[in-house]
């Protein structure tokens, strides 16, 4: 027989089992759908999460991927500890990536160390003006952050569609929906040539430390636990509650925002219609799944980016809709919140000693 | 200048078909939500609605398999929702996100095979009496049997609630699950009962735009409706009548948006379409800035998982 017994405590160990159990659920349904759909399930599983990454330049492509996921994840991380749902970080990523692109338009053919810089502050600040509006909507008109921010989403696309389509169009470019090249100044110099990754990731490397000193080594990565845990003691404690609100919502569209400028200066150099696959909404499990840590932020970013990459290929070489890539990220999670059961509770099988 | 009076019925009659989806979601939602669950995967068990009855429909040939098809597989996929929320207690925002981000995947997958397939035709009702009353003949009649049970469901809704046993039971394990479950209702039975029950209205409104409204299969053709109707069920602070009239000022906007770009007016395409999510936002500071009132009528429990020792 099989008795559940709760837990006295949430135990640790298992705080971080859960995930890789997560990962590992997720390949066995995921090998299941695909055995209905009438595919040789360890054959297309090769292709979906080995066969991408197998080379240099696949490995560059992973990276390349992870490093919005990582950031964003890494500025949710802030909002999702002080229970703060920010679920729209697709638009302040967008946003972000709008305001820098026009002050790299700005300098159209011009050149200059300081330009880039600027163009990757303006990102920054970009994501954060977004990241306010429902920020300072919760704060003083107790307004539902996670509606206000999700309508943002549709209406940064939008601005984004009109900007590029309208007044931002290139004027020699027939039309296309897309903006001037930017000068080489405005753009995330390549690490290596012939693949696509670029300096960027170096934004969500900083960002990860940075995270992990404030979360653990700073009073205010104490409040955001301890808000996180219970609203009310936070309150009797005496914490500032709309500053923090605030806060996190600025360092998360922050976060955002530059995940932005890394898509649009690195290897594109443009503005145009679709600059995310909704890395804004994957990051959401990117936080999720790496435990609200840095480090294993991380590690989520790069399962995940992985999803990414092998609906591409399994698209291309066994003609598997690419849309299994958000089936699997979806299950990913379902798997991981299911999981935690096993935190709070254990299973134990009686009657089996004599 | 003369208005032709029925072409304002007209128009008034696009507004109402618009409105449709809205209100079958947010008042699944509605009854979910005064159960104390808030599942934000409306968006997702929609447009599984939407691919199943258009899947349905196609291979079947029955529109009535292909509408409770498309309801069977809302309430197959919230089973998830509540098996995770209920059972294994998850927290409601996070699995309502996986939800939506699941389904848009799957609809996505299944649909590949629909894509550019044309609709059927779905039967009106009283067509012959649309020209008999001026104004108010192309508003009453002509409608698809969904459309008549949009509009009537709000007044169930409010109905069930208000005056019958098992709408006082689904308010009480929204409001105090403790004394509900003192009193020996099974709290998670009902709750479960109220996330399925809202999973079949999401998916009889997908099949409404799949099979009705926009009759074809479109990637991501739920387009955020979904989140609009959790905003109006916000909108409506829990009371079915107000989504009625949150759901026509919202279809209003849809329609009034491609109106004007058939006047001609000199406003850029994408600020229109982005009219109906700027409205939902400034409606939402409107009626959230009275915390006192938002409280009072919120469900208390709502969002807040219930699990009971033993």
């Amino acid at each position: 027989m099989i008795k559940i017994v709760k837990r006295d405590q949430p135990s640790r160990a298992i705080f971080f089992f859960t995930p890789v159990l997560a990962i590992f659920l997720t390949l066995v349904a995921g090998g299941l759908i695909f055995f209905i759909l009438g595919f040789k399930p360890f054959e297309a599983l090769k292709f979906f999460f080995i066969v991408p990454i197998a080379d240099k330049y696949g490995f560059s492509e992973l990276l390349l991927k992870a490093t919005p996921l990582c950031l964003i994840a890494i500025g949710l991380s802030f909002c999702f500890k002080s229970n703060n749902w920010n679920i729209g970080a697709e638009g302040q990523l967008t946003f972000g990536a709008i305001v820098s692109g026009g002050v790299a338009l700005l300098f159209y053919e011009q050149e200059g160390f300081y330009i880039l810089p600027i163009v990757i502050l303006a990102g920054a600040i970009g994501g954060m003006l977004y990241a306010s509006i429902p920020a300072i909507l919760k704060t003083y008109f107790n307004t539902n952050e996670i509606l206000v921010s999700l309508m943002l989403v549709y209406v940064s696309k939008l601005i984004l569609d009109y900007l590029v389509v309208g007044p931002w169009s290139n004027p020699e470019g027939f039309n296309f929906p897309e903006t001037r090249q930017f000068s080489d100044s405005a753009k995330l110099p390549l690490l290596f040539e012939g693949l696509r990754i670029h300096a960027g990731i170096f934004l969500a490397l900083a960002a990860v430390v940075i995270s992990w000193f404030v979360f653990y080594k700073t009073y205010l990565g104490f409040q955001m636990k301890v808000s996180g845990f219970s609203l009310k003691t936070a309150k009797y404690a005496g914490y500032k509650g709309k500053k923090m609100i605030i806060l996190v919502f600025l360092i998360s569209g922050a976060c955002a925002g530059l995940a932005g400028v890394g898509e649009i200066t690195g290897p594109i150099g443009q503005l145009h219609r679709e600059i995310s696959p909704d890395y804004g909404f994957t990051a959401i499990i990117v936080a999720f799944l790496g435990r609200l840590h840095p480090v294993g932020i991380i590690f989520a970013s790069l399962v995940v980016a992985i999803t990414y990459l092998g609906a591409e290929t399994a698209q291309i070489f066994m003609q598997i809709p690419k849309y299994t890539g958000q089936v699997f990220q979806g299950m990913i999670l379902f798997f991981l919140l299911a999981s935690d059961y096993l935190l709070f509770f254990k299973i134990k099988f009686i009657g089996s000693k004599k | 200048m003369i208005i032709d009076i029925n072409f304002i019925g007209l128009i008034i009659a696009s507004i109402m078909a618009s409105a449709v989806p809205l209100i079958l979601a947010s008042c699944g939602e509605l009854i979910t939500e005064r159960s104390g669950v808030l599942n934000l995967g409306v968006e997702g068990m929609m447009i599984i609605g939407a691919i199943s009855g258009f899947a349905l429909m196609t291979v079947t040939g029955s529109l009535i398999i292909a509408v409770f098809g498309a309801m069977l597989a809302g309430v197959l996929i919230s089973t998830i929702f509540a098996f995770l929320t209920q059972t294994l207690i998850t927290n409601h925002v996070a699995t309502g996100l996986a939800l939506t981000i699941f389904g848009i995947g799957i609809s996505a997958m299944i649909g590949k095979n629909f894509v550019g397939i044309p609709g059927k035709e779905f039967p009106v009702l009283f067509e012959g009496l649309k020209d008999t009353i001026p104004l108010l003949g192309p508003i009453l009649f002509g409608h698809s049997i969904v459309f008549y049970f949009a509009f009537a469901l709000p007044f169930i809704t409010s109905y069930f609630l208000k005056k019958t046993k098992i709408g006082l039971i689904v308010r009480a394990v929204g409001d105090s699950p403790d004394s509900a479950s003192n009193q020996g209702i099974n709290v998670r039975l009902v709750r479960y009962a109220c996330i399925l029950y809202g999973g079949a209205m999401s998916g009889l409104a997908g099949a409404y735009l799949s099979m009705i409204y926009t009759p074809q299969w479109i990637e991501n053709m739920t387009g955020g409706r979904g989140w609009i109707a959790l905003a109006l069920v916000v909108f409506s602070t829990w009371n079915p009548i107000k989504i009625l009239i949150g759901a026509m000022i919202f279809g209003g906007l849809t329609i009034i948006q491609f109106h004007m770009q058939a006047i001609g007016v000199r406003i850029p395409v994408q600020f229109l379409t982005a009219l109906p999510y700027i409205v939902t936002i400034i409606v939402l500071v409107v009626i959230s800035r009275d915390s006192r009132k938002i409280r009072l009528s919120t469900p208390s429990s709502l969002g807040k998982s219930f699990h009971k020792d033993n």
